[in-house]
């Protein structure tokens, strides 16, 4: 049988944070980069617990019934600080001699590394913790290139995005699109009708038949919209199913009810999708820039939409037009 | 290719020759891009131009800018984090050169698609070493030329290197080690973490 200085002497070399301890729990021998965890107070001779606090199995108080944790696994504490956190590996000598117990670092490696200064040299050639620290700090690296690009892409992406004009999903102008269109008629003196558009039943088909279904009736009402109207009109998306159709130099009233008419008995015949029906229809507000003596953006949208508020108010599927409105008095001035 | 090595490039000539030089380049390059990405991949063309419009405006050869830039990439405090990378290879210059063989793996276990040419270290004797470095990326010999006497200078070892030229499809860089512990060397502390 090997003498305990041998096996020391090996363990020494093979896993330098051993700890031998005989079978009252004294230590025998400890490797040498463990008793370099605790400089100035060298480990043999002192009682293993007195040394190591057991913080899992939990079951485990006493020196004997580590020993008979063979072939376990166990978390140990150093009792002063800093308290490092070790895992421990029991391999019993023969003959109830004690055990040998293993110690790792786990996790705790990187911690330790800095708090203990350690070296290479303090892990054995087959020790995977300089391995394990190099890929921390590659990966360090590497996220951290990765964030530095995310947040530069969310960045163009916020600014692409504040600067779009497309209504992703139908492909019609967006809100901002409508402002500035409205805002280079108004200021170039064009004349022009404004009609408000607003889905009916829009909501009960999204709830009923889900959002695809609800997505596709958005792009067929598009489609419906821009197949109606001319090139140099401009057909915006300015909410979930609301739509903003800005006639450049046409405000021949009859001529916009026609179109209204058109688009709203389009609008109302049942869209197909995947099987199901779509039922919706449309009410439409109509309001002139020539209505008011210096049209502003603000106030032409709230006249189409006070004409819009009394189509749906006279039973939806309708057009009204903002000088029937302003000539029957009815100014619903509590609407927004 | 990868943007970390058309980064690295930008890096150095940004450092080393100034960012005018390098909107010069990049404009001469014709990319239309003045940044490069380090995560982003780009065309391998791309690479090539920007060292060509390089060489140009600098006049010099192609080999010894990238010698310079391997310099650049070990000793530069803005390239920090890849020293430490490469200090993991070993505790002495000598296992650091035998840990060369491993390069390629382990820039792989850092960046999944990073594919780096292979390298091989033959020893001759204690005293001479050569590296053959295979085909995948061209001037990778002439950047090693520079990362080799960077890094021995960083373990302070003393070593000429010398570029030696083809052997089949390698090429191959001589290295002879004068005095292994020359100098103190620069310290590598394992536990050292960035604030």
């Amino acid at each position: 049988m090997m003498q305990t200085t041998e096996l020391s002497a090996l363990l020494d070399t093979l896993c330098p944070m051993f700890v031998m301890v005989d079978d009252q729990g004294r230590i025998v021998n400890a490797g040498p980069t463990l008793q370099k965890l605790r400089p100035g107070h060298p480990m043999r001779g002192r009682d293993f617990l007195d040394v190591f606090e057991l913080v899992r199995p939990r079951t485990v108080t006493t020196i004997a019934g580590l020993l008979s944790l063979a072939g376990g696994k166990v978390h140990l504490k150093f009792h002063d600080e800093p308290r490092t956190a070790l895992t421990g590996l029991i391999a019993p000598l023969p003959k109830g001699n004690g055990a040998i117990i293993n110690l790792s670092f786990g996790i705790s490696i990187l911690d330790a590394v800095r708090d203990y200064a350690l070296t290479s040299a303090d892990f054995s050639g087959t020790d995977l913790a300089i391995e394990l620290l190099y890929l921390v700090e590659a990966k360090t690296a590497a996220m951290e290139a990765s964030r530095s690009l995310n947040l530069r892409l969310q960045g163009a992406m916020l600014a692409a995005e504040e600067q779009a004009v497309t209504d992703m999903l139908t492909g019609l102008k967006n809100r901002r699109a409508m402002d500035v269109v409205l805002g280079h008629l108004i200021s170039g003196n064009s004349v022009f009708a404004l009609m408000h558009l607003d889905l009916d039943f829009f909501k009960s088909v999204n709830d009923r038949l889900g959002h695809a279904a609800g997505d596709f009736v958005l792009q067929q009402a598009a489609r419906i919209m821009e197949e109606e109207t001319r090139n140099e009109d401009t057909v915006a998306r300015i909410g979930g199913d609301e739509f903003v159709i800005i006639f450049k130099g046409l405000v021949d009233e009859s001529v916009l009810s026609d179109i209204a008419g058109r688009l709203i008995s389009r609008l109302c015949q049942p869209m197909m999708f995947q099987g199901a029906q779509c039922k919706i229809s449309a009410s439409i507000g109509t309001a002139l820039s020539t209505q008011f003596g210096t049209p502003d953006a603000a106030e032409l949208l709230n006249a189409a939409d006070q004409a819009l508020y009394e189509a749906k108010r006279q039973g939806r599927s309708r057009h009204c037009l903002y000088s029937a409105l302003a000539a029957s008095g009815r100014k619903p001035a509590s609407w927004q | 290719m990868y943007g970390l090595i058309n980064r690295a490039i930008q890096s150095f000539v940004c450092t080393t020759y100034g960012q005018p030089c390098w909107l010069r380049v990049t404009e001469a390059a014709g990319l239309g891009i003045a940044e490069f990405e380090a995560m982003l991949l780009y065309d391998d063309a791309v690479t090539a131009q920007v060292l060509d419009a390089l060489c140009a405006d600098l006049n010099r050869q192609r080999a010894e800018i990238l010698e310079d830039l391997g310099t650049y990439l070990v000793s530069h405090p803005n390239m920090e984090d890849l020293r430490r990378l490469l200090r993991f290879g070993g505790v002495t210059y000598v296992e650091f050169l035998h840990s060369l063989d491993d390069l390629s793996d382990r820039a792989r276990l850092a960046v999944s698609d990073l594919r780096l040419p292979m390298l091989e270290l033959r020893e001759v004797s204690p005293a001479e070493y050569h590296l053959y470095c295979y085909p995948g990326l061209p001037g990778y010999s002439s950047v090693m030329v520079g990362v080799l006497r960077a890094i021995a200078d960083d373990y302070g070892a003393l070593a000429m290197l010398s570029h030696e030229g083809q052997s089949g499809d390698a090429e191959v860089i001589t290295i002879v080690l004068i005095e292994s512990s020359f100098a103190e060397g620069r310290h590598f502390d394992l536990g050292a973490r960035k604030s």
